[in-house]
């Protein structure tokens, strides 16, 4: 059995868990795992391109903010709260993407400059605290008032198992978009532009526009994100869905698993969510932050120690032993 | 009644610069290290915090004096900032920049968590007040102006010892030609280690300024981290003068913007025109470097 | 006084120095000529540890130093004047100065070798506090020998100080060598300009893809048939 067979009897094996009997909160993990593998992954889309965005938190908070109150101010639908956010994510993105790319602010720079704009998003929901109600939060008005278990309408779902499937498709959606942007000329492009910029430039390629592109088709797919949180966790607050923290923890996650392979992003949050249970699990819920406190120590070490992340470093070991050279470049990397 | 000039607006301004020299302070940490070594700490306000901590602790909970706490946090703060380049930077050093963002990064999320397990996430006070200052309407908090007298009078002294020691020479020199130093007979690894003693102790003394005007807890790193980033950006990062402009450039657009509006409004303008500036000079207002 | 033996040594997996031997004596001047490629450079570096050897010993004064670190050679008092001259460019000439007295011991003698240097070099002293980058070719030359001076050496070594200079200028460096000489510093230079620095030194190398093919009187050399027929392309 190759590779391919494994990979479709595990999805169907995922497919099919929850009707095992799982319980609520094992269900809930499932969904989180699905939903942050969405989310990473949609950060990995642009990260693994050269363009390391510290400021997906920006685009995140609009999605989710964005149809929370659409839904609570004026009776919105989320559909058009979403599509609402989205169109304000593809502003953001092109008014942020656009000038960086022309000018060439590039690694340290750009890194700060999305995390200028995702401090402004975070700022602009709090200082609209008659609205958003601060760093408070918000939640969505409920739609299930008459014992519905659901609002098409309202996109609340008051099973899990619905919110499990939709949040399977949109991870599955991601990893095929993922696959498209490799497959088209734009992933060579893309390639060439971030090895070497003026080169592809001068062989024609549109370097602006492929990273533009990438852009904002990063930060629609996360802002979609965001929607999904919000109508699931029906809470959200500043700090939760935007500004450096969660921005942080996204690029995280991605690289923790392994940003350039198409599964290391979900790798990369089922990880996470492993390690912050497992740790409440052993330490109890009377000690906050120790999960953070060893989430923190593992990245560093991580970092320093497997840039490729867990996947990626698994598959280079994996790739490595006929010829040694895999160890031997791991070596000369640090 | 309506008269252009507005006492409170004054007030505003002042307030603005006296924000200025702390600002000023915290970025002078953070571009000396970039400038030297060439990375960037995204952790540096969380330096700071565990430096308020230290005081709090010190000072509140094992009755030392306030002046010797602050000088013990200093530092360890100090020692902070060498361990971190040590055994954090270092490995990296070699690895693209943005692996040094990331797992400065990682000690960001590290001592957050640290300090909640250690203090909880309760704001702590070191309950210190000193009085304020009345000139006519206006009011100035005794702690800001003393903060700003410090401030400025350490970056004078990191100005002093930059431009007319050797060790404050080879600082400078540094990180124009790092290679070269070897034939001087500087150990390059004792600069970079002695800057991050330096950086480490700068954010140790901002601690203390902070901690006489603000409580502590967790998180309070990520008020003023982005910010001090941003400013250091502003001014080209690495450019110790940029920083010092951009600082003040910051506190009044923050200053004032909070004055006519609410007090978030202040920061979002401020970041606004930190963006806005990004593209018309991507490297910075004064930079002169890249 | 300054001692290679057998000498190895080279970057990563390639060898750019084959069991390489040469002495300087007190108050020689020594040069070490050949062509581009050969290695002279990776000498230098290997004398100052710039970079390890692959094998080989380099004693100064009787002192081995093989092992030592690379920031302790100029405390051995071998100065070296990198090729490129490598001034510090946003530091003024005085403060590039102030530089090469890091040394402990060389701190006391500051302001009295400062003055040596300025009077050695009276363009430096004119333009004292004007940052290095903003100096011609000579004049940065000219500056980055002084900051040599300024750790009080007994052994000065020059890489390549001729390169990317007007012939002029080129003329002044060398003359200043001789002045050097006078001083009292034992001197090795590396160098392309073959034919100038034969006139100026007492003996030489030649190195070529790192080895030593020959070496000894330099009038000699100038006037071996070998050399005059592949480096100064007379026949």
């Amino acid at each position: 059995m190759n590779l391919r067979h494994f990979s479709v009897l595990l999805l169907v094996v995922v497919v099919l868990i929850p009707w095992a009997g799982l319980g609520k909160y094992p269900l809930h993990l499932m969904v989180m795992a699905a939903l942050w593998g969405y989310i990473y992954t949609s950060w990995a889309i642009m990260g693994r391109l050269g363009m390391v965005s510290f400021g997906h938190g920006a685009f995140l908070g609009v999605g989710a903010y964005s149809v929370v109150l659409c839904w609570n101010l004026w009776g919105l639908s989320p559909w058009i709260g979403a599509l609402i956010g989205v169109v304000a994510t593809v502003v953001l993105a092109v008014i942020i993407g656009y000038p960086c790319f022309r000018f060439k602010i590039v690694g340290h720079y750009f890194a700060l400059v999305t995390l200028a704009l995702s401090e402004v998003v975070r700022l602009v929901i709090v200082a609209l605290r008659e609205q958003t109600g601060g760093s408070l939060g918000i939640t969505p008005k409920s739609a299930l008032g008459g014992g519905e278990s659901y609002s098409l309408m309202a996109l609340q779902f008051d099973s899990k198992l619905v919110w499990f499937y939709i949040m399977l498709a949109f991870w599955l959606m991601a990893l095929w978009v993922w696959h498209q942007v490799d497959r088209s000329m734009t992933r060579l492009a893309l390639q060439a532009i971030s090895d070497e910029e003026d080169a592809a430039a001068s062989v024609g390629i549109p370097v602006n526009r492929s990273k533009l592109q990438v852009t904002v088709l990063s930060a629609v797919m996360t802002c979609i994100g965001g929607v999904l949180y919000a109508q699931y966790q029906l809470y959200i607050s500043p700090e939760t869905v935007s500004g450096i923290s969660i921005s942080l923890q996204m690029v995280f996650g991605a690289i923790a698993g392994g940003m350039f392979i198409l599964l290391g992003p979900t790798f990369g949050a089922v990880f996470l969510l492993i390690l912050s249970e497992g740790l409440r699990i052993l330490v109890g819920n009377d000690i906050h932050g120790v999960d953070q406190l060893i989430y923190g120590l593992l990245l560093v070490l991580f970092i320093i120690f497997m840039p490729e992340g867990i996947l990626g470093g698994l598959l280079k070991r994996l790739k490595a032993q006929p010829a040694q050279s895999g160890q031997q470049s791991l070596a000369q990397r640090s | 009644m309506d008269s252009i000039f507005d006492i409170f607006l004054l007030e505003a301004v002042l307030n603005g610069v006296l924000l200025g020299g702390l600002l000023a302070l915290l970025s002078l940490g953070l571009n000396l290290i970039f400038g030297v070594i060439d990375v960037v700490w995204i952790c540096y306000a969380e330096l700071v915090m565990i430096g308020m901590y230290g005081i709090w602790w010190l000072h509140t909970q094992q009755g030392l004096p306030l002046p010797l706490a602050m000088v013990i946090s200093i530092s360890m703060v100090a020692a902070c900032g060498v361990l971190l380049h040590q055994y954090v930077v270092s490995p990296v050093l070699s690895a693209e920049p943005i692996n040094q963002l990331l797992v400065t990064g990682g000690v960001l999320f590290f001592l957050q968590a640290f300090a909640t397990v250690l203090f909880g996430v309760e704001f702590r006070n070191v309950g210190f007040r000193m009085p304020s200052l009345n000139l006519g309407d206006m009011s100035f908090s005794g702690a800001r102006l003393v903060a700003f007298g410090v401030a400025v009078a350490a970056i004078g002294g990191m100005w002093w010892f930059l431009r007319n020691t050797y060790l404050g020479t080879a600082i400078r020199a540094i990180s124009q030609d790092r290679g070269v130093m070897p034939l001087m007979g500087v150990n390059a690894r004792q600069i970079y280690t002695l800057t991050s003693a330096l950086g480490g102790g700068f954010a140790g003394l901002a601690a203390c300024l902070l901690v006489l005007q603000y409580d502590v807890h967790p998180a309070i790193g990520l008020t003023f981290g982005p910010l001090t980033f941003l400013i250091c950006v502003l001014g080209g990062l690495g450019n110790l003068i940029g920083g010092l402009v951009a600082a003040f450039v910051f506190a009044q657009f923050i200053s004032v913007g909070g004055f006519f509006l609410q007090l978030e409004w202040g920061y979002v303008i401020a970041f606004v025109f930190f963006i806005a500036v990004m593209f018309w000079k991507p490297e910075g207002l004064l930079s002169k470097r890249r | 006084m300054l001692e290679l033996r057998s000498v190895n040594a080279g970057y990563g997996s390639f060898q750019a120095l084959f069991d390489v031997s040469l002495e300087v004596k007190a108050g020689e001047a020594v040069a070490v000529i050949g062509p581009n490629g050969a290695g002279k450079t990776t000498l230098l570096r290997a004398m100052t540890r710039l970079i390890d050897l692959r094998s080989g010993q380099l004693s100064m004064e009787s002192k081995d130093f093989t092992q030592a670190p690379a920031h302790e050679v100029v405390s051995l008092g071998i100065a070296h004047v990198p090729e490129g001259r490598r001034l510090f460019p946003r530091l003024t000439v005085e403060d590039n100065l102030r530089m090469g007295a890091f040394l402990p011991g060389a701190r006391a003698e500051f302001s009295s070798r400062l003055e040596k240097v300025y009077s050695l070099f009276p363009r430096m002293a004119e333009r004292r506090y004007q940052l290095a980058g903003t100096m011609s070719g000579g004049e940065q030359q000219m500056c980055a020998i002084g900051r040599a001076l300024m750790s009080g050496p007994r052994l000065l070594l020059l890489d390549e100080p001729s390169a990317g200079l007007a012939p002029v200028v080129v003329q002044s460096i060398f003359d200043l060598v001789r002045q050097l000489r006078t001083e009292g510093y034992t001197v090795l230079i590396v160098e392309q300009n073959i034919q100038q620095v034969l006139q100026v030194v007492d003996r030489a190398y030649l190195l070529e893809t790192g080895r030593i093919r020959s070496s000894g009187d330099a009038k000699a050399l100038l006037g071996s048939e070998a050399i005059r027929r592949a480096y100064l392309g007379l026949v």
